[in-house]
């Protein structure tokens, strides 16, 4: 058994790099809404263009593993 | 009845150096477990061996052993083949298992610390992974945290839980499979690829439910079972099992972790019980794994042995009513927060899948990364065979903290954590306090140079001036905490003063 106290697991906060910090309500299905979300995965999409690896077709080629476990 | 038991998670990671498809990967691997080796943080040791003495791969659950002759090669884990082997200040085991470099966490008592200690070594990893890149003759090696490259391998993320042995192991079976095909809409990592070799376009929930081929068995490597029967319990065999679970996927939210960890201990807690319902197994559980992990939109019904038809959020929710009740009857007002906790969120997660799965999409491994590429689809007007698409589903698990998606999405607050990066770091070179890891790691600690060899059962001293090693046994897992043994440790200050008052005490 856990002998020490523990934190409660907390939501992590919004980085201050990021400017696009719309995090929209999940449930809202309105249309407002959508385009905030929208916005908020090409913004995502944006900064992950900038580290995705060069050639993907062939990097996904070689990468063969051995079996394992 | 919580949500704490003794477990542990252990992961093979996948290893590559771009532009060079045929490294050998054993090779590499030895590399990147050595340099850490060679490095300050793994503390002032002679490299302890590995103690193989009580290591059992062969013994089945059911009650008899495979032969030596019969076993697949890969089966005979208990054989010092010479591979690259570390034990670390944490406890944990840093190794080469196969071809892929293994991080097998220390024992912990509660999901929290599993994720954690699990956390710890994606960070441990990545740092000898750069060390082995700088050393001489080094490669730029990169390790992915997942379970297959798509072109037919598989490796594997697998969960050990403590239990009791008065459990039948056939009520295992009955009571388990079901619970971990329904799990993977919340556990599931999720893949660009159908199929073993992915040669099918399309996106699933997991990374590893279509390498899995029989129902129980002892395989770990071919004929994969959804129940497996290694019978290994690195404690008195006599009171405990341990269940060694491989068919999960390898996780990078720290969600997804946390709550695979949570649920499947109170699933089992009420299988302990015998409260576990076993009339929901289904008919054909292989391919109902394979079934649910195909279907995206969460409405395919399992079929059962008795005819009733339930989703897999149905099967769910019959496993999160039986924890809730079996939690209420036995602890009522005096649950403690991480039981109620992991309670509340499976509640929270079924009902948001059940309304709108992409809510989830900063907590769920599988949720997170189809967002990422049904964003890539419409924006870039590409489908499911594209290789952008596939190495979005890899770079997902890359280590990297600046490159992995995994790990970008959470520096950007777009993935939520539970535990601070100070709370990792610190848990990449301290044990947890309250198992006999921690006895292992303060060993490693304090007299590394003097450990020949550890194993989960056991830490052996080479002590000067002693001709026979010095072996003390660990096998009750919850012995050789800090609470035991803090005043002993903070006291002696040598092996031999340890092993003396160990023998004297």
């Amino acid at each position: 058994m856990p002998t020490h106290e523990r934190p409660q697991p907390s939501k992590s906060k919004q980085s201050d790099t990021d400017t696009e910090d719309v995090a929209p309500e999940p449930q809202s299905q309105e249309s407002g809404s959508k385009d905030a979300l929208d916005a908020d995965v090409d913004a995502i999409l944006d900064e992950i263009d900038d580290v995705l690896e060069e050639n993907a077709e062939e990097f996904v080629r070689g990468f063969v593993q051995k079996g394992g476990q | 009845m919580t949500v704490n038991r003794v477990m542990g998670i252990e992961t093979e990671y996948g290893i590559a150096v771009p532009g060079r498809p045929n490294i050998n990967s054993m090779l590499a691997s030895s590399q990147v477990v050595n340099a850490y080796a060679n490095s300050a943080l793994a503390g002032r040791q002679d490299r302890a061996r590995w103690d193989y003495d009580e290591e059992q791969p062969l013994r089945d659950a059911r009650g008899y052993d495979m032969s030596r002759a019969e076993a697949d090669p890969s089966l005979l884990t208990d054989e010092d083949l010479g591979m690259a082997n570390l034990i670390l200040t944490n406890g944990a085991r840093l190794y080469v298992d196969h071809a892929h470099p293994e991080y097998s966490s220390p024992e912990v008592t509660n999901p929290l610390d599993a994720m954690l200690w699990d956390k710890a070594g994606e960070r441990i990893m990545a740092d000898a992974t750069r060390l082995a890149a700088q050393a001489p003759g080094g490669q730029p090696l990169q390790l992915y945290k997942n379970n297959t490259d798509n072109k037919g391998a598989s490796y594997g993320c697998h969960e050990n839980y403590l239990m009791d042995r008065q459990t039948p192991f056939a009520d295992i079976v009955t009571g388990m499979t079901p619970f971990f095909i329904s799990r993977q809409i919340i556990t599931g990592s999720g893949r660009v690829g159908i199929g073993q070799d992915g040669h099918e376009s399309g996106f699933q929930l997991t990374q590893r439910a279509d390498f899995f081929e029989v129902e129980v068995g002892l395989e770990t490597t071919i004929k994969r079972p959804i129940i497996n029967t290694r019978d290994e319990p690195h404690a008195d065999p006599e009171l405990y099992r341990r269940l060694h679970v491989i068919v999960g996927d390898a996780n990078l939210s720290q969600t997804s972790t946390y709550l695979k960890m949570g649920i499947t201990s109170l699933a089992l807690s009420v299988l302990e019980a015998g409260q576990l319902d076993p009339s929901l197994m289904p008919r054909h559980p292989v391919a109902e794994l394979h079934s649910v992990s195909r279907d995206v939109d969460l409405a395919h019904r399992i079929t059962l042995r008795d005819g009733r038809r339930l989703t897999a959020l149905e099967m769910q929710w019959e496993f999160h009513e039986a924890a809730t009740k079996h939690v209420a009857k036995q602890l009522g007002s005096a649950t403690d927060w991480q039981t109620q906790d992991v309670l509340d969120r499976w509640a929270d997660v079924l009902d948001r899948l059940k309304r709108d799965p992409m809510s989830l999409a900063s907590e769920l491994d599988w949720v997170a990364k189809r967002a990422l590429l049904d964003g890539y689809r419409k924006r870039d007007s590409i489908d499911w065979d594209a290789p952008r698409l596939h190495l979005v589903d890899l770079q997902y698990s890359d280590i990297r903290p600046d490159k992995g998606l995994a790990n970008r999405l959470e520096a950007h607050g777009r993935l939520q954590t539970l535990v601070s990066e100070e709370q990792i770091k610190a848990a990449v070179l301290e044990p947890p306090t309250d198992t006999r890891a921690w006895f292992r790691g303060k060993c490693i600690q304090q007299f590394g140079e003097s450990v020949a060899a550890a194993s989960w059962d056991s830490v052996i001293f080479d002590v000067p001036g002693r001709n026979a090693l010095q072996r003390v046994p660990t096998l009750d897992p919850l012995r050789g905490t800090q609470q035991n043994i803090g005043d002993l440790m903070a006291r002696v200050n040598s092996a031999a003063a340890l092993v003396d008052e160990l023998k004297g005490g």
